[in-house]
């Protein structure tokens, strides 16, 4: 039997490790073939590009070989899918390579979009890839006041990433020393600070307390580079001296190539975490379209079901766990507190105050990530 | 033709019905309308105003055994 992963980051590595330890007499006897294939050699911890945006971590800080992240028992290659030939349950990569499988994974996350908006590509400032992370660190090295304005698209990754990042150019404008020659003005999509309730009932006061100003109900429609102006869809406008974005995101071009969802987002049953009409493929992570956050801890929960129920598949012939949503979020307040947020498809998130301790553990798990990865935490 | 698009935002905290909603508004066709499923209740409310204040057309909504049901239409 050959079990396929498409895509070694968050969930597939997860995923994958996880099958490897259920399968493991499986995968001995040659009964079963496990393997990976991924687009890179290397895997990136993607949180910790907020920190390269801010300057407190350097790129190389953030990746790891893939192949020492994987259980030796699972081939892994890099060679990257470019069509999906579903019905025959096969997969062509790009060096030309045809792989079968009994059942198939996709977990090839998600990628942002900075053409969704006319002019958010020449002028705005990004953190969501390395090299646009470095780019804006070098940028913000050389600012020394003005207007900085953040803004978002939807749907992003990581939903804490917006408040994450306004509270970090504070503390880092701060510790500049020019923080009274900066005005962070903070923009979001809908008519609170954050979408979740509780979370905008702290961060609201915590920007009034600090003097960061904001927005709401804030959508981007344009940027006007020359002007130096953005325009929202609620017809609102600001202008601005340096912009800082998460735009909106799309999953993969091979995702929208072989038209397996619209905006590269794969139709999946949000329990049994198959792609829908397909009982052999499982969609992972990012590239899913259930409604909830696009985030390394949904892609980790989601490759636990998701494992424990090839190895039943394998073992018996039927799944024995249904996804319920859960979701666990770490939201970074500044550079000292933190709190965090959980839920599931039916129980809401209650994130309570930040605090030192909670800044900690997160820091602890910024190292802790790699375990994870391995399938061990 | 015009078409319908039904986003089933049941049990979504985070991002929420409202979010899901406008990445939606992005993928629909001018005239194309949107049902969204919301156990939200908040999101009755909170979808209207959004729509008109961006100038869309909210065509209305009910609830039926705990879902909200909410109907808009792109307009521009
Ligand atoms: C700045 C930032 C901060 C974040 N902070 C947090 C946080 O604090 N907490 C949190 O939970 N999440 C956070 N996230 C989100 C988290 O990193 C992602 O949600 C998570 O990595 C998604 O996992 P995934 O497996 O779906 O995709 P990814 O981890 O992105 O992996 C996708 C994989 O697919 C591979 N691939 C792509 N195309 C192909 C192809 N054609 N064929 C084969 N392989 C392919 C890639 O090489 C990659 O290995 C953050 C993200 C960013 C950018």
């Amino acid at each position: 039997m050959k079990i396929l992963v498409v895509g070694g980051g968050m969930g597939g590595t997860i995923l994958a490790n996880n099958v490897a330890r259920n399968l493991k007499d499986e995968l001995k006897s040659g009964k079963v073939q496990l393997t990976v294939l991924s687009a890179s050699d290397k895997h990136m911890y993607q949180p910790g590009l907020l920190y390269v945006a801010v300057g407190r971590m350097t790129p190389d800080e953030l990746y790891r070989d893939q192949a020492s992240l994987l259980e030796p028992s699972i081939q892994f290659q890099v060679d990257p899918v470019d069509q999906f030939m579903l019905d025959n349950n096969q997969v062509k990569t790009k060096s030309g390579k045809i792989h079968s499988y009994d059942i198939l994974v996709i977990a090839t996350g998600s990628r942002m979009w900075p053409d969704s908006i006319p002019g958010l590509k020449e002028n705005a400032e990004f953190f969501y890839t390395e090299q646009t992370a470095v780019k804006m660190f070098k940028r913000l090295r050389e600012f020394e006041g003005g207007k900085v304005v953040i803004a978002m698209g939807v749907p992003h990754k990581c939903p804490m990433a917006p408040l994450e990042i306004v509270f970090m150019l504070d503390d880092y404008f701060k510790e500049r020393g020019i923080r009274d020659k900066v005005q962070l003005h903070y923009t979001y999509p809908i008519g609170r600070v954050h979408t979740l309730e509780n979370v905008a009932k702290w961060a609201q006061p915590e920007m009034d307390k600090r003097g960061i100003t904001y927005e709401t109900l804030f959508n981007l429609k344009s940027v006007d580079g020359e002007k130096r102006l953005l325009a929202s869809e609620e017809g609102t406008e600001t202008n601005y001296d340096m912009l800082i974005s998460i735009p909106a995101h799309k999953g993969m071009e091979v995702i929208e190539n072989n038209k397996l969802g619209q905006n590269g987002w794969i139709p999946t049953d949000r329990y049994s975490l198959a792609m829908e009409g397909r009982s052999n493929v499982f969609i992972l992570g990012d590239t899913t379209n259930i409604p909830i956050s696009k985030a390394g801890s949904t892609a980790h929960f989601e490759a636990e079901t998701v494992g424990a129920n090839i190895a039943a598949l394998v073992r018996f012939g039927a799944p024995v766990r249904k996804y319920d949503g859960k979701v666990f979020c770490f939201i970074q307040a500044g550079s000292e507190k933190a709190t965090y947020a959980m839920f599931n498809y039916t129980l809401p998130p209650d994130p309570k105050a930040p605090t030192r301790a909670i800044h900690w553990f997160k820091l602890a798990y910024n190292k802790l990530y790699w375990i994870s990865a391995r399938g061990l935490l | 033709m015009a078409e319908k698009k039904l986003i089933d935002a049941r049990g979504s905290f985070c991002p929420g019905p409202l979010m899901e909603l406008i990445a939606a508004m992005k993928m629909v066709a001018v005239g194309d309308e949107i049902e969204i499923l919301s156990t939200d209740k908040g999101s009755a409310a909170e979808i209207p105003q959004w729509i008109n204040k961006v100038g869309h057309e909210y065509i209305g909504s009910h609830e039926e055994a705990g879902v909200w049901h909410v109907n808009v239409k792109r307009s521009k």
